[in-house]
């Protein structure tokens, strides 16, 4: 339990009396920085938060975006970092099963997931690899088994994750805007638990997550089991349709502490609940174990009175065993029985609102000492640096991971993982892509462009399918925010957030933070991760091959700025130097220029350019298309850059178009008109990938023996070591 | 499987609940896909014993065409309407890809349009499809042209590459792969039309029936 002093004092004062025992658990657990946000709430106001397409009504936990027809998508990111660093598989597959469930209580199906995974370096560290191992099968066993394409995200690995897992996953989910559920309650109604039981698993994890991961208490971890989970989705979405549902809240940190006092909270009304009632997994647990218990698969449901008899009805066809555990009074009171006597009663919006923090923020003195260091001369092999790039285990190709999701199911993946982005099709005739970014390593060397390069980078690449951005979700994951400097870093990422947000008119429709990142080696880097959906109203780019003679375009210039660059990390083991900036004009520009270009269907493919560079990126197109590429970079625009910048730099906005020849003129007319960056650089043919400057060759690869390498690195890595 | 049979192929289809009975007047089973019961204990093997698949064997052996899809296929292994086993993929990793298949046997209801040797681009997602039988069940099969459809390169390491095969009167047939998922152009990277011969068959077998 982890109430400080001072908030036990806020709280006496509050409820004009001592707490009890139990009463201090539930209001720990949902006070916890986990379940209440106490540091960042203040804050997270400046994001932009309403749009044209923003559905928002009380209680939901998922963003909820109208796409038109009838038609609405919901979409929530969650993380489970903490659980997964202790056990990686049950913690990973419990993390897909929270964010499903955050879809489900708006009232829609969950329709695909995207995972972003972040372990220590797995080339050197056998426990990072074991945790990545697991991770992937825990999100593949839980996701897959329910029918869930798992369609996109991305895995990095840096030394500053030792010991410890990123695991987030957001969820997308799809339905009809008049099926939404409205959470609202009067007094009378009853609320209904349904799902699996409650058991000792799990206890405290709300507080195991606001915490530095010091111990391995796996106790907090929760147990996974999908099959219940799939249940409690069809149950759900049969008891919706029978209007059995008047409001519904998950049940996940905290448990049913802040599903109650929530649920209480928002709706403005009271609930008086025995924990008796509660089905449990153990026959001995007492009311504060029950009341803080984060076991899987909940959720809260409250009915009216004259509709119980269908929800259980409901219940029964599934086999989902519901508890009928109180009901809604009109004293805006959380009271818990256990049978007749009253074991807490507090005001439901004491408890469901912990008292915020303004916590102090301070630049942190690391940054002056990046600053300081001078960048690493160029290597003298550009084309073996280049295949090293291609091997790294952040750049290799990730089929190892996507080949055991199930990324077909529900068959409306008409874009597969593996490229840009995803791209599903939806019952109304548009389609959806959706992608999730973070860039730990920009971050770090300046937090605040950092952050706007993952938004720009999510953004690139659905605009390469040919979708517009509608919203975003944002996970902000940093350590320790009671350290000035990292709460610096924190507001610094969030500020750059809401100016690309603010700018781009891409609201944010729901996000987390996370805190407390941290082994005894550390906190982890600046972690902001950024979840883009992107529409297209008509048709989605089908990337076809590049073929022989067809003209390789790049839009967007390149900068000398390789800070954070895969090429610094990798290749010279270098921290420091200057990060990417995205420039808001050119980027706006950019990608509506590219988006026309798509929809006017003058380009085979399109690819954005992003970690590794132009070299990588380039090398990508060929390797999956079969063929070689000459390129030129005295074409690329740069400001008189040194070779490796040009090919290694990881600045913004840069998008490469694969075009034939009879549809040049009608993409360069259109560029120049727009007065749009761009340089014809290269041209697709024979076997090898080259890239030349003043007509002398300065990297060479065969295209076979680059996808060889790329294709199998990572693969290789994880089951030989 | 619900959306192509309905919307695609323009089929009258109906779900049956696992507990109720089958009313006599279909004119073909489809057992989809879909990790019945959270494939607990083993892919199958308790939706087997589901009320409705006493049904569903009755029909079987009176003739009515069947066919049974990754976890439908499992299905129809572990209630013995089909021989062999389906074993851990021997990566022990769900697989999902793209591969191809090749028609052995065009006898079937669901294979009668084909050309024998024709290729199939098709996807597989599966975590226990590894195909399995003895050598005397294997040349069994063999000789009673029970192999309906063979990888076209070594997926899992399905004994003889076997994806699919049928009974020895032919109407219940088991496949791994997805047909449902490669039937719609927009859906298949390469090519939606061979797939879209296994569901053709069925309508012209069923035509033929009536």
């Amino acid at each position: 339990m982890s109430l400080q002093s001072q908030e036990l004092d806020y709280l006496s004062k509050k409820i004009k009396r001592k707490p009890n025992d139990t009463e201090m658990h539930i209001v720990a657990a949902e006070w916890s920085e986990h379940c209440s946000y106490k540091s960042s709430k203040k804050h997270l106001k400046m994001l932009p938060m309403s749009g044209p397409r923003v559905i928002r009504e009380k209680g939901f936990d998922s963003g909820v975006l109208d796409v038109g027809d009838g038609y609405v998508i919901t979409v929530h990111i969650e993380s489970h970092n903490h659980p997964s660093a202790v056990e990686p598989y049950g913690g990973a597959a419990t993390g897909v099963g929270g964010v499903i469930r955050d879809i489900l209580s708006a009232g829609t199906r969950p329709i695909a997931l995207l995972d972003g995974l972040r372990f220590g370096n797995i080339e050197k560290d056998s426990q990072a690899r074991w945790l990545f191992k697991n991770a992937v099968t825990g999100i593949a066993d839980y996701g897959n088994c329910l029918g869930i394409p798992t369609i996109g995200g991305e895995v990095e690995f840096d030394e500053c994750y030792t010991n410890y897992a990123l695991v987030d996953v957001a969820s997308i989910g799809f339905g009809k805007k008049e099926n939404l559920i409205k959470n609202h309650a009067d007094a009378g109604d009853m609320v209904v638990l349904l799902g699996g039981s409650t058991g000792r698993d799990g206890i405290g994890g709300a507080q195991f997550a606001s915490d530095s991961l010091e111990t391995e208490d796996r106790s907090a971890v929760q147990i996974p089991d999908p099959f219940i989970e799939k249940l409690i989705i069809e149950a759900t979405l049969e008891a919706r349709n029978e209007g059995c549902i008047k409001a519904l809240k998950d049940l996940g940190g905290g448990g049913l502490s802040c599903a109650i006092s929530e649920t209480a909270d928002t709706l403005g009304i009271g609930i008086e609940l025995d924990v008796n009632r509660v089905h449990t997994r153990e026959s001995d647990m007492n009311p504060r174990e029950i009341m803080t218990s984060e076991s899987q698969e909940r959720i809260l449901i409250i009915t009216d009175k004259k509709k119980l008899v269908k929800l259980e009805s409901i219940c029964k066809k599934f086999r989902v065993t519901c508890s009928v555990i109180g009901k809604v009074t009109s004293d805006k009171i959380m009271k818990v029985r256990n049978n007749n006597a009253i074991v807490a009663s507090m005001p439901a919006e004491i408890v469901a609102n912990a008292p915020l923090l303004d916590r102090p923020s301070k630049e942190p003195t690391y940054l002056k000492e990046l600053q300081k260091k001078t960048e690493p001369k160029s290597v003298s092999d550009l084309s073996k640096a280049t295949m090293k790039l291609l091997s790294s285990p952040n750049i290799a190709s990730k089929i190892w991971v996507y080949g055991q999701y199930d990324h077909e199911v529900g068959i409306r993946t008409v874009v597969k993982p593996g490229m840009d982005s995803a791209v599903l099709r939806l019952d109304n005739g548009k389609y959806l892509a959706a992608k999730i970014d973070g860039n730990p390593k920009q971050c770090y060397i300046d937090p605040k462009n950092g952050a706007i390069g993952c938004f720009e980078e999510a953004c690139r690449n659905v605009v390469c399918t040919g979708a517009t951005p509608i919203g975003m979700v944002d996970h902000l994951q940093f350590g320790n925010p009671e350290n000035p400097e990292i709460f610096w870093t924190f507001l610094e990422s969030l500020k750059g957030i809401s100016e690309f947000s603010k700018h781009f008119g891409i609201p944010c429709v729901g996000g987390k933070v996370s805190l407390y990142n941290e082994t005894p080696q550390g906190p982890i880097k600046p972690t902001p991760l950024i979840g883009v959906l992107g529409l297209i109203e008509k048709k989605p780019l089908h990337s076809q091959k590049s073929e022989q003679g067809d003209i390789l375009i790049l839009v967007g210039s390149t900068k000398d700025e390789l800070g954070g660059s895969e090429y610094y990390e990798y290749i010279h083991e270098f921290i420091g130097g200057k990060c990417p900036v995205v420039d808001f004009a050119e980027s706006k520009r950019n990608m509506e220029s590219v988006l026309h270009i798509i929809e006017n269907e003058w380009a085979k493919n399109v690819h954005d350019c992003s970690k590794g560079g132009l070299a990588i990126a380039i090398s990508e197109i060929a390797m999956t298309s079969g063929i070689g590429c000459v390129v030129s970079i005295d074409n690329v625009p740069s400001s008189k850059l040194a070779d490796d910048k040009i090919l290694f730099s990881e600045s913004h906005s840069r998008y490469l178009l694969s075009v034939s020849k009879s549809n040049l003129d009608a993409v360069l007319d259109y560029l120049r008109a727009k007065n749009v960056t761009f340089g014809i650089i290269g041209k697709f043919e024979g076997k090898n990938i080259t890239f030349s400057k003043s007509k002398k060759v300065i990297v060479k690869l065969s295209v076979d023996k680059a996808h060889d390498k790329w294709f199998n690195s990572l693969k290789d890595l994880v089951l030989h070591g | 499987m619900y959306h192509v049979l309905l919307d695609v192929f323009k089929l009258d289809v109906k779900y049956f609940w696992h507990e109720d009975k089958l009313p006599k007047d279909l004119d073909a089973i489809v057992l989809p896909g879909g990790f019945s019961y959270g494939d607990r204990l083993r892919a199958g093997v308790i939706a087997a014993h589901s009320p409705i698949i006493s049904d569903v064997k009755r029909m079987a052996e009176k003739g009515m065409p069947v066919l049974g899809v990754c976890n439908g296929f499992q299905i129809l292994v572990e209630s013995e309407l089909l021989p062999g086993v389906l074993l851990r993929n021997t990566s022990l990793n769900f697989m999902c890809k793209w591969t191809e298949l090749i028609v052995e046997n065009n006898k079937t209801p669901f294979t009668n349009k084909f050309a024998l040797k024709e290729r199939i681009p098709i996807p597989i997602a599966n975590g226990e499809g590894r195909y399995y039988v003895d050598k005397a069940t294997l040349s069994m099969l063999k000789k009673n042209n029970q192999i309906v459809f063979r990888y076209g390169e070594s997926v899992n390491n399905s004994v003889f590459d076997i994806a699919g095969i049928c009974n020895k009167e032919g109407n219940v047939v088991g496949m791994m792969p997805h047909p449902e998922r490669a039937v719609e152009a927009e859906i298949n990277p390469k090519d939606s039309k061979p797939a879209s011969v296994i569901f053709e068959s069925l309508i012209t077998t069923v035509g033929a029936r009536k």
